[in-house]
């Protein structure tokens, strides 16, 4: 009875201590990015990201007076993978809040196991907005697809004093479609004329038909919201067809083979980003030099946009004065807050409303434009 | 109208016409002879593209960049490149299958595509991801009327033409003609008065390639983006101009693809969003009209 007694207790012990050391050193959170697979450097950069901001906020004291543990894992960029890493964060590790993923389809798949939970999230950079319709938990820190047309016919009418625009389109994909059709109801909005607005189909390498019809229309700009590799057959033949006025663009267009393919024909080009290591603003230096001293390199978009996750969910678990996931997402949805890529505030859909900025290509070069508000 | 019809709509459509009509002649003259239809054909278009790239890098340094001679150069490599493989094709993949059910060749010519495209997209210094394609020649604009024109438009208009002059001779008044027209006629016949036909048979592939190769080229250069998939929608734009003109008839696949070339531009211009989908309506109605093509003879099968 007694040994049994004693067994027992030990046990208890052991639990207790185990139980004090979880509970009482550090707060969990977990990040999710696609680290091997077709997307690895999407996931190494969203994995810097991250780190970057817990080392920081352990730097200068921990959060509610304790340290920050990120347990990061890879989900490889498959939906499946996602919802398996989703399910291993909240159950085995118990981590308070998740920041991730990069893909949409993937976050689709994590989501959906967040809201039940009720572990807040932010995706970084998962751009479709169905994401955080999936519920009240889950939040992101990119702007969504629709708003990058919206920033590009303003940029054009404002700043290009574009009067009168075409766009030219990839009729089976839904994100060029999406921004083609944002960037016309805006510049129909602003007063502009829309000349000619044409689709092309997936795969196509010859656009010269659509593209005459658009020169033919004589717009003072062309809205080109296809991905890198199009894009510069685009701008070439649009080139040869006599058009020498600004391409507009979005963040598809962000890849060094844009100029390898484009050459000569994409200077002239804007493009909407999330972030531009160029940027004079004093945080975005003083984010750029800390992280090459940290890791050697410049930071992309992903290491941007997941370090400033990172720092939202740290700030509204802060705010909140809790790892309570309903007091955490609260805390998020009521938020203002200055983060690298801009002055971040969750609209009712629980997307930031924030910049963009404008890239442009120059000399084969992607310079720092402006900054564009919505 | 006038955005629909108008001359540089013209151009446009003659200018990819042109490539469908290199393709498309190599895909009517193996018909014409052997009664399959070379799915691989598309890719042999492919190779030639990435033969003119190699090419380009391999005799940049001798003949100093960009300009004439490096035309002629990667243009008799791409055709070269064109050949060989049409040849090696020919010989391993459908010459074990001559006298067997047709069904067979086409469905080895299917697997010979896709294993072509397959080991080009594993080949780590090809790789399947896209690739920027060098101007070879630098790119001069002037205008015709109210249209721009790209010396492009002149080179792959005077290529194919030159090209599809070359053949009509060849077909028309030489003894390797003579030959391929009497082995399409009649093997058999063929046979009994001393042609060699597994001769003629390749010889009418490695034109067929070599012409495939030269539109490997121009493609090249006028949509300078090249990866190991790009030959399967050409090429079947290109099949389909050969049946439109009439499979088997060498003129026939000229005007089909010629016709496809301008019917694609004017459907994409007038509707966009309809895009090809009316090009390929205007095909399904004639071949409802005249099921043998434009220019095609009257026979029992086809395929």
């Amino acid at each position: 009875m007694k040994r049994a007694l004693l067994i027992v207790a030990t046990v208890l012990a052991v639990f207790g201590i185990f139980g004090c050391a979880q509970g009482g050193g550090e707060i969990k959170i977990g990040g999710v990015g696609p680290v091997t697979g077709e997307a690895a450097t999407f996931g190494v950069s969203t994995k810097m990201g991250c780190q970057m901001a817990v080392d920081e906020w352990n730097a200068a004291g921990g959060l509610l007076g304790k340290q920050i543990k990120l347990i990061y894992a890879d989900d490889k960029g498959e939906p499946a993978e996602g919802a398996t890493v989703w399910n291993k964060l909240i159950q085995q590790d118990k981590v308070v809040a998740i920041v991730g993923t990069v893909m949409s389809k993937v976050s689709l798949a994590g989501a959906p196991i967040s809201q039940a939970a009720g572990i807040p999230m932010i995706s970084p950079t998962s751009t479709n907005t169905k994401v955080t319709e999936v519920g009240d938990y889950i939040f992101r820190a990119c702007f969504i697809d629709p708003f990058q047309g919206t920033v590009g016919a303003k940029f054009a009418w404002d700043d290009l004093g574009a009067r009168k625009a075409a766009a030219i389109f990839d009729v089976g994909n839904d994100y060029t479609k999406g921004l083609s059709e944002a960037f016309r109801d805006k510049f129909l909005a602003l007063g502009g004329e829309m000349v000619a607005f044409e689709a092309h189909p997936t795969g196509a390498t010859d656009f010269k038909a659509q593209l005459t019809k658009i020169v033919q229309a004589m717009p003072d700009v062309v809205y080109v919201s296809d991905y890198y590799n199009d894009v510069a057959l685009i701008a070439k033949q649009i080139r040869e067809l006599g058009y020498t006025g600004p391409l507009v663009g979005g963040d598809g267009w962000d890849s060094p083979e844009l100029t390898a393919i484009g050459g000569a024909a994409v200077e002239n080009g804007f493009f909407t980003n999330h972030y531009s290591k160029d940027d004079t603003r004093p945080v975005v230096k003083e984010f750029v030099a800390k992280f090459k001293a940290k890791f050697g390199s410049e930071p992309d978009a992903l290491a941007t946009l997941a370090y400033d996750a990172m720092y939202l969910m740290l700030t509204g678990i802060k705010q909140a004065g809790s790892t309570e996931g309903a007091k955490i997402k609260d805390a998020l949805a009521g938020i203002s807050l200055d983060v690298v890529s801009g002055r971040v505030q969750f609209d009712a859909s629980r997307n930031p409303v924030k910049s963009a900025v404008i890239i442009e290509i120059k000399g084969g070069q992607q310079v720092y434009r402006t900054t564009v508000n919505p | 109208m006038g955005s629909i019809i108008n001359a540089q709509q013209i151009i446009n459509g003659l200018q990819l016409g042109s490539i469908y009509a290199l393709i498309a002649l190599g895909y009517t003259m193996v018909y014409g002879i052997v009664r399959l239809i070379n799915f691989a054909h598309g890719d042999f278009y492919m190779i030639g593209a990435y033969a003119a790239y190699g090419a380009f890098f391999l005799f940049n340094a001798v003949l100093g960049g960009a300009g004439g001679p490096m035309a002629v150069a990667t243009l008799l490599f791409a055709m070269l490149a064109g050949l060989s493989i049409a040849a090696l094709t020919n010989r391993f993949a459908y010459r074990p299958l001559r006298y067997k059910p047709k069904l067979s060749s086409l469905i080895t010519a299917i697997g010979v595509s896709m294993f072509i495209e397959y080991v080009f997209s594993a080949t780590p210094f090809i790789g399947a991801s896209f690739r920027a394609f060098p101007a070879i020649i630098p790119q001069s604009l002037f205008k015709i009327g109210s249209a721009t024109v790209s010396n492009y438009v002149v080179i792959d208009l005077a290529v194919a033409g030159t090209l599809m002059i070359g053949l009509t001779v060849l077909v028309k008044w030489t003894k390797l003609g003579k030959a391929m027209r009497a082995v399409s006629q009649d093997k058999d016949a063929a046979r009994l008065m001393g042609i060699d036909i597994e001769k003629v048979i390749s010889a009418t592939f490695m034109i067929g390639g070599a012409f495939a190769g030269a539109a490997g080229l121009l493609a090249g250069m006028t949509y300078p983006r090249i990866f190991p998939y790009m030959g399967i929608l050409p090429g079947l734009k290109a099949f389909i101009a050969a049946v439109l003109g009439g499979i088997g008839n060498i003129p026939g696949a000229m005007l089909g693809a010629y016709i496809m070339g301008l019917a694609e531009t004017f459907a994409s211009a007038y509707n966009s969003l309809l895009g090809e989908g009316i090009a390929f309506a205007i095909l399904i109605l004639v071949l409802l009209v005249r099921p043998r093509g434009l220019l095609g003879e009257k026979t029992a099968d086809k395929i």
